[in-house]
């Protein structure tokens, strides 16, 4: 199918991009890789008046070191965090993960911010985000907010940003040389969607003991509980209450795979 | 066409200036106003990689990507790629593997492949097919297109030594 007819604006300054999104007599939606977009479009689940390009604003382009953060830009595509050619304080998560998300193609255009704007319940980057403890730099016209990932989405295709808001920066906080990242994810096709992601991060020097179950059709449930992490707790019964009240809390094949998935993240953390 | 937007880009070295609606993806641009049918539509919605052609230098989905957004940048489709050195040596390996049978996802494929042999030059059988995932043929069983990816990965490491 084809996209509705839509009107299109490429601002180069941020304030002039916020303007448009600002508008309340029109739809306008924020666009840059359009790989999650450009498919609801085509297939017309999207039918906005007015699409803004966000993706000539130079700061939203940048990856920087920000004191003990890293800081990087809403329009930095998966391709980009996939190679690496920047100071990396992540000791090598973000390019592992950007290399295992969709194809190449699509890396090459789809952009960290859109796919957390999107939040697709199985995106790689919600449940890696959530699990690093990153903040998701917000902006209106009315200024900035810093929100935590784990506070910014909602639901599914759910999240914290208010009308006429875009995310204009990550923060991903630099982990210790003393951290173990893990992360597994099932899908039956290499690049397709996740049915169960399991991450992990564990990093002693900074006190952080993190699990996340993700694509569980709902917000990424944290999971802090040391007998999970640590012990041999990570078992069906475990992970049928942390999925309790969502549409799979009683599925048992869904809890299995969840299971399963976080438990090979484990593995790679505490193996 | 009542809303429309001027665009200038480079279509396979040649200067283009066009007034497109901005609902138009790149594929249909390509197909329709330049009349370069070798860019093939099969999902349109990103999945199947038929139309992946090359933008700056890059594979990108044309399907997912409005020509409007494209301004300013290069585009290299299929019929661009005669006299590219990786793309000789493909369209050979592909024709002696059997990589195609019907061939409607061939030029998204040869696209894929020359990323693939740019980018991981080392890449084992494994990695072809995970790198190729993203694109599907309904003939073949893939088996020809990994050995001809492989064929010209083979042939490049034993020129180079």
């Amino acid at each position: 199918m084809k996209a509705v007819d839509f009107d299109y604006a490429r601002p180069a300054a941020l304030d002039d991009a916020l303007e448009l999104l600002a508008r309340d007599d029109i739809s306008a939606r924020p666009v840059a890789g359009a790989q999650s977009l450009g498919p609801m479009l085509n297939l017309r689940l999207a039918q906005p008046d007015l699409l803004v390009d966000i993706t000539h604003v130079p700061e939203l382009r940048m990856v920087r070191r920000d004191g003990d953060a890293l800081a990087i830009g809403a329009c930095v595509t998966h391709a980009t965090l996939e190679d690496g050619r920047y100071e990396d304080a992540t000791r090598g998560v973000l390019p592992k993960v950007a290399a295992g998300i969709a194809y190449r193609a699509v890396r090459n255009r789809g952009t960290i911010g859109g796919s957390l704007a999107h939040a697709d319940p199985a995106a790689d980057w919600i449940a890696t985000l959530t699990a690093l403890g990153a903040q998701v730099v917000v902006a209106g016209r009315d200024g900035r907010r810093t929100v935590a990932v784990a506070d910014f989405v909602l639901g599914v295709f759910e999240t914290d940003l208010q009308h006429g808001e875009i995310i204009v920066e990550i923060r991903v906080p630099a982990l210790s040389d003393r951290a173990r990242w893990g992360y597994y994810k099932f899908c039956r096709k290499a690049g397709e969607f996740s049915h169960a992601t399991g991450a992990v991060l564990v990093d002693p020097a900074r006190g952080v003991n993190r699990a996340v179950i993700a694509a569980a059709s709902g917000r990424p449930i944290i999971v802090e509980d040391p007998e999970i992490i640590h012990g041999n707790a990570c078992r069906p019964e475990r992970v049928a209450a942390l999925l309790a009240g969502t549409p799979i809390g009683d599925n048992a094949f869904e809890v299995n795979t969840h299971t399963v998935a976080l438990k090979r993240a484990i593995a790679q953390v505490t193996g | 066409m009542t809303n429309t937007k001027t665009i200038t880009l480079t279509v396979n070295g040649r200067t283009v200036t066009a007034a497109v609606e901005p609902r138009t993806h790149l594929a249909d641009f390509l197909r329709e106003r330049q009349l370069l049918t070798a860019t093939h539509l099969g999902c349109e919605q990103g999945v199947c990689g038929a139309c992946t052609i090359l933008v700056d230098g890059e594979p990108v989905r044309s399907c997912i990507a409005f020509a409007v957004a494209c301004d300013g940048r290069s585009v290299t489709t299929v019929e661009g790629l005669d006299e590219d050195l990786v793309a000789v040596q493909l369209r050979e390996a592909f024709s002696e593997e059997h990589g195609l049978q019907c061939g409607f996802c061939t030029p998204g494929m040869l696209v894929s492949a020359r990323d693939v042999v740019l980018r991981r030059p080392d890449a084992d059988n494994d990695l072809i097919r995970l790198e190729m995932s993203g694109n599907l043929c309904r003939c073949t069983g893939y088996v020809g297109i990994v050995n001809a990816i492989r064929r010209v990965l083979d042939a490049r490491k034993a020129a180079a030594e």
